[in-house]
């Protein structure tokens, strides 16, 4: 194959879209984002909240839509569908059918009046249809690219070819009301496939009164009710009467885990979860006591931090959880209720009313989909999500085409990042030679010597468009900065952030020779880093910026009184101005990264993300204190989908051990880490030899392992064994266990426990292919699994009904009320009271199984080495629990596999290659810049107390050791943040935040 | 004209600042006496600024920063909290006025709980009139002529 192209389409604007987006854009490919609607942000938008932190959801992603919408080398498709794809892994010709928006992308400045003016309202499909938009819409607020569209399939004009009021209104003049949809094919190298799902329609479902009655609604319908922008403002109210609720119920399971009304079979995996955070926000939100209900079959919540979410729900906020089917939900006229009623698991019927019932849909994928990716040539699941296989988790059927996201089977955001980042890093693997072949790299000009320059303001007001020059007076406000001290330029303009406005004030840098720059605007928290490209392209320091904020916080807010808007501007452009001329330029550090990457742990996580850095061109060493590779793995029989893992195991660790770019420590040990991002020493023991080894990034893959049950009489009758001591059985073949006449399983053993009280994740579909296994071997023997609740999560659900099918008993026992193991020479005798039966049952059985829990290694030199934080269960803390689910928050070192949580072979992997492909990105940049803004240290002030080491959170700090200074403070810049902590506890004064200093601030203050 | 109140407010970037941005997007309505000094933290802020705004002539001050256990830079409004306390009781022994000084956490997304504290803060130190305690008074206009 000649050089593959160095680009890459990916599929679909959701949250795994944008996240493989990004690690690809970032590392040195070209991307092609595709979106079907007008604007990115799929589900993930729409919500409020995510669990289980109860993040806001618009908050924690709004800065990537804003990444990716201004990322030099992304390039956003929107309205755009992928008719087919031609060609082969490297050089893959996507055909795309591109609708009409009707707005010019370049033109439209989202100012809002088309819609404003539009005549035609339609049901807001964002927003559930809760409440109505224009015809001429953006998708939501904050929408990327922000710019309005007209709606093909309501607009009047488009319909009736009359209207066109928007043309008319549009001050940009970027309606264009005879665009056509136009057919484009695209070159790629590889593609990404991340369409995400659609929630299932209860509309089938009339028992259920959904669609008869309002105030019986979706999960997704109450998360807009819920959210602060959705339609009642975030007021709890119901449809009906926009009365506040006292009783609300969920009803899970709709649409997931029933073949027989919708024929998804499978567990969607997240509505559990979803309706507890929903039922603690709706009691949050609610203004008097509020009830609300869970009607379940298995609570299911299996994964980090779920469990404790889970109890906090019930303990402490009161949320009712009844393991109850629910038959029917009627409306009734007289009391305006909803009577629901419902099946207890003593066959009891009851009837009881709430205001408003939520139908906990869950998540599937089209039949337009299915057609689609099947058109593709992807095969699809039993489920209908794109099949994939556990030791590859994102790569779909076609080679080159990789999947992430809940297109490859129902899940939540941090697993869907995890296969963004898995996605990424493979279709990247396959393109290596083409990286940075179609990229562009801004180049910056040199940086003028401002230094012993009398200040020189420039001050530009935007007007943008109406929305500060409608309420503020902006030339007055212009009129006024000219007559501050040192201001020698001033200028207002229609729109600061577009491209002309952006050359204009280069030009006036020149021409004036500004030394300083004050933009009154939107928000920096938006646009500065914009004006700052601008002043370094015009070759000022970027840091000789000041943003003022005269329309988020001032046009917008105020927006009827103009006087005392327009007063508010001029106090605000004073004190910017006091400001900026304290400023004084700032340097970033130039850090040069050590291309190499060592991977802690050479278990299947380690060595699959030593593996993927390796296909990324970059070297790993592995560091493993066993005597052999393979982790876990070794002890393990089979994985969900039945693959044998020994096998594969072994050809993972041949490809390691092949691999000239991987060396391998065994037997190993870390004694020492030096060094921070981009520049790791760390020093590996082996015996008596030390090697250090230097390492831009570091993996942390260290693993966790299987408890030892102290319960069960485990240790003291040999007929009671682990999971993994069955799986050894079976994967030596021992004879015996097809003798078996009865083998029992017990789940829970250790996990959700008052002292252990998450879950381990995997034990459930572990310990039903084990049943399922020893039925295989002989299908007489009576199979019973003890359990508290079934977590087959996503299709894994198949496993629990076809071990159903085949006989194995399942049996729920309560964690008050556990089994009870006694010996006699003959068997076992297990107890246990029958759930359904509601009778005790005695169990003579010749093998006892216990699922016992998975352990973290708790190793705190390990964490005191990288400076990461470790759970109060000894998991290490990711950086975010959503959205940087394999990164940490010390920059350059990454986080995979059991050391992060329980999770299965394919999860870990995933994981392994998304913490590879995020190293990739740092890696890739070949050198990475500091922020300028960092604490600085006055020698001749600091008394070396060391208030500041002992405060700062980042060690950024440290006493000098040596030299005439010894004894007084320094920073390091490059662990600096910048919050300034520090600064503002400093006993001497000698301390200040560069770009934020006393003085500035000062200055500021008294030009209030 | 009739007097307004002059508030000065020092916004942490990543949660109070990002809800008055909200509050913008979300056209909330609320008094323009306020003055945001924008900074990184609410660790950063120092009470010397406290004072140097009151001293100036601010009829009120309003530090507002992420809510505890949220802090971008993972623990300095801790800090900050134990500051403003120490402040507080400062500034009230010396007499001013309760009311004048307030503190608020206030997350990125709270745009509503944002506008409804600055409608709250305003009316506040509206009550109390102008400050006039710890305001700087240049010798030259204390000296009769």
């Amino acid at each position: 194959m000649s050089q593959p192209i160095g680009a890459v389409l990916v599929a679909g604007g959701g949250i795994a879209g944008i996240q493989a987006a990004l690690d690809l854009a970032n590392s040195g490919y070209k991307v092609f984002l595709v979106e079907q609607q007008a604007a990115i942000g799929g589900v993930m938008a729409m919500l409020d909240k995510t669990f289980p932190t109860n993040d806001c959801a618009m908050c924690i992603m709004s800065p990537k839509l804003v990444e990716v919408g201004r990322h030099a080398n992304i390039d956003i498709l929107t309205l755009t569908d992928i008719e087919s794809i031609d060609g082969v892994k490297g050089d893959f010709k996507v055909n795309l059918r591109r609708r009409p928006r009707y707005v010019d992308l370049e033109k439209c400045i989202a100012c809002g009046l088309c819609a404003a003016k539009c005549p035609k309202k339609v049901d807001d499909r964002f927003n559930q249809g809760l409440i109505q938009r224009k015809a001429a819409y953006v998708l939501y607020p904050q929408a990327v690219p922000l710019k309005y569209a007209l709606d093909a399939e309501q607009c009047i004009f488009l319909r009736k070819g009359k209207c066109g009021v928007c043309a008319k209104v549009c001050p940009a003049g970027a309606i264009r009301l005879h665009e056509r949809e136009i057919r484009q094919t695209l070159r790629v190298g590889a593609v990404i496939l991340s369409p995400g799902y659609r929630a299932y329609n209860p509309a089938g479902l009339d028992y259920f009164s959904y669609g008869a009655h309002p105030d019986v609604m979706t999960s997704l319908e109450f998360e807009r009710i819920l959210s602060a922008s959705g339609p009642y403002g975030g007021h709890l109210m119901r449809p009906s009467d926009r009365r506040a609720p006292k009783r609300i119920a969920w009803l899970q399971c709709v649409g997931s885990r029933d073949q027989n009304h919708c024929g998804n079979f499978y567990c969607s995996a997240v509505c559990c979860m979803y309706a507890i955070k929903q039922a603690v926000i709706a009691k949050e939100h609610s203004e008097h006591p509020l009830e609300c209900t869970i009607f379940y079959m298995d609570m299911r919540t299996h994964g980090k931090g779920f469990e404790d979410c889970f109890n906090e729900a019930r303990d402490k906020h009161g949320v009712r959880f009844m393991r109850h089917r629910v038959q029917a939900v009627r409306p009734e006229k007289e009391s305006g209720r909803l009577a629901l009623r419902h099946l207890g698991e003593s066959g009891k019927v009851q009837t009881e009313h709430f205001d408003i019932v939520i139908l906990s849909v869950g998540l599937e994928t089209s039949p337009e989909l299915r057609q689609w990716g099947q058109g593709l040539g992807v095969e699809l699941s039993p489920g209908g999500f794109a099949r994939i296989d556990d030791f590859n988790p994102t790569a779909t059927s076609r080679d080159g085409i990789y999947v992430c996201g809940a297109f490859a089977g129902p899940k939540d955001i941090p697993q869907s990042v995890i296969e963004a980042g898995s996605a990424a890093l493979c279709a990247g693997a396959d393109l290596v030679a083409g990286r940075h072949t179609l990229t562009v790299r801004a180049a910056t000009p040199s940086e003028r010597d401002t230094r012993g320059e009398p200040p020189r303001v420039g001050v530009f007001i935007c007007h943008c468009g109406i929305n500060i020059g409608g309420v503020v007076d902006v030339p007055g406000v212009r009129d006024y900065a000219g007559t501050l001290p040192n201001v020698v330029y001033v200028a207002d303009n229609m729109y600061s952030c577009s491209q002309d406005t952006q050359n204009t004030i280069s030009a006036k840098i020149e021409e004036h020779r500004l030394n300083r720059i004050v933009v009154a605007a939107c928000s920096p928290k938006t646009h500065e880093p914009l004006f700052q490209e601008t002043l370094a392209a015009a070759g000022l320091n970027k840091y000789l910026l000041e943003f003022v904020n005269i329309r988020n916080q001032d046009s917008w807010v105020h927006m009827n009184e103009p006087e005392r808007a327009t007063a508010k501007a001029k106090d605000l452009v004073r004190m910017a101005v006091a400001k900026v001329l304290r400023l004084s330029p700032l340097s970033e550090e130039l850090l040069t990264i050590a291309p190499a990457a060592m991977v802690v742990g050479g278990g299947v996580s380690g060595m699959a993300a030593a593996l993927a850095l390796s296909r990324q061109g970059y070297p790993a060493e592995i560091v493993e204190r066993d005597s052999a590779l393979g982790g876990q793995a070794r002890h393990l029989h089979q994985t969900a989908k039945g693959d044998a893992i020994e096998a594969r195991l072994g050809q993972l660790i041949a490809q390691v051990q092949a691999d000239p770019r991987i060396r391998v420590h065994l037997n190993a040990r870390l004694t020492k880490v030096e060094g921070f991002v981009g520049n790791f020493k760390s020093t590996v023991a082996v015996g008596a030899t030390e090697t250090v080894i230097d390492h831009g990034v570091a993996v942390i893959a260290s693993g966790a392992q299987e408890s030892l049950p102290s319960e069960y009489l485990f240790g003291r009758d040999e007929r009671v064994i682990t999971g993994l001591e069955l799986d050894q059985r079976m994967k030596r073949g021992d004879r015996r266990l097809a003798r078996l006449r009865t083998a029992v399983f017990i789940q829970c053993v250790g996990s959700r426990e008052p002292e252990r009280p998450y879950c381990s994740r995997v034990c459930c579909a572990h310990s039903i292919v084990a049943a399922l296994h020893l039925k295989e071997l002989n299908p007489e023997m009576a199979v019973f699994v003890l359990y508290r609740e079934i977590r087959t999560y996503g299709e894994r659900e198949a496993l629990y009904r076809r071990a159903r099918e085949k006989g194995v008993i399942f049996i729920r026992y309560e964690r008050e009320r556990k089994p009870r193991v006694s010996a006699t020479p003959e068997a076992l005798e297990i107890g246990v009271v029958d759930h359904a039966l509601r009778r005790p049952l005695t169990i003579p059985a010749d093998l006892l199984i216990l699922a016992s829990a998975i352990v973290p290694y708790r190793d705190e030199q390990l964490a005191q080495f990288f400076k990461v934080p470790m759970n109060a269960d000894g998991f290490f803390v990711e950086a975010h629990v959503k959205l940087n689910p394999c990164a940490f928050a010390t920059d350059g070192v990454f986080l995979c596999g059991l050391a992060h949580y329980p999770k299965p072979i394919d999860e870990s992997i995933a994981q392994a290659q998304a913490a590879a492909s995020a190293a990739t990105v740092l890696l890739a940049q070949r050198t990475i810049r500091t922020s300028g803004t960092t604490a600085r240290v006055d020698l001749r002030v600091c008394s070396g107390c060391g208030v500041c080491v002992s405060l700062c959170p980042y060690k950024a700090p440290s006493l000098k050791t040596q030299g005439p200074l010894a004894g007084k403070a320094e920073i390091n810049p490059v662990l600096c943040k910048g919050c300034g902590l520090c600064v503002a506890s400093c006993r001497s004064g000698a301390l200040q935040l560069q770009g934020f200093d006393d003085g500035q601030i000062m200055g500021m203050i008294e030009a209030a | 004209m009739e007097w307004e109140p002059k508030i000065v407010a020092f916004f942490c970037n990543w949660c109070t600042y990002g809800a008055a941005d909200l509050a913008g997007v979300s056209r909330l309505q609320y008094p323009p006496n306020i003055r945001v000094v924008r900074l990184p933290c609410s660790g950063r802020i120092s009470p010397k600024f406290i004072l140097a705004a009151l001293r100036n002539g601010a009829d009120g001050i309003w530090v507002s920063g992420c809510h505890p256990g949220d802090c971008h830079y993972i623990e300095g409004n801790f800090y900050a909290r134990r500051k403003f306390e120490l402040i507080n009781n400062l500034l009230a022994f010396m007499g001013l006025e309760p009311g004048r000084l307030h503190f608020s956490w206030i997350s990125s997304a709270e745009s509503t709980k944002f506008a409804a504290t600055a409608q709250k803060v305003t009316d506040a130190v509206r009550a109390l009139g102008p400050a006039k305690r710890m305001v700087k008074v240049p010798v030259f206009e204390s000296i009769p002529v």
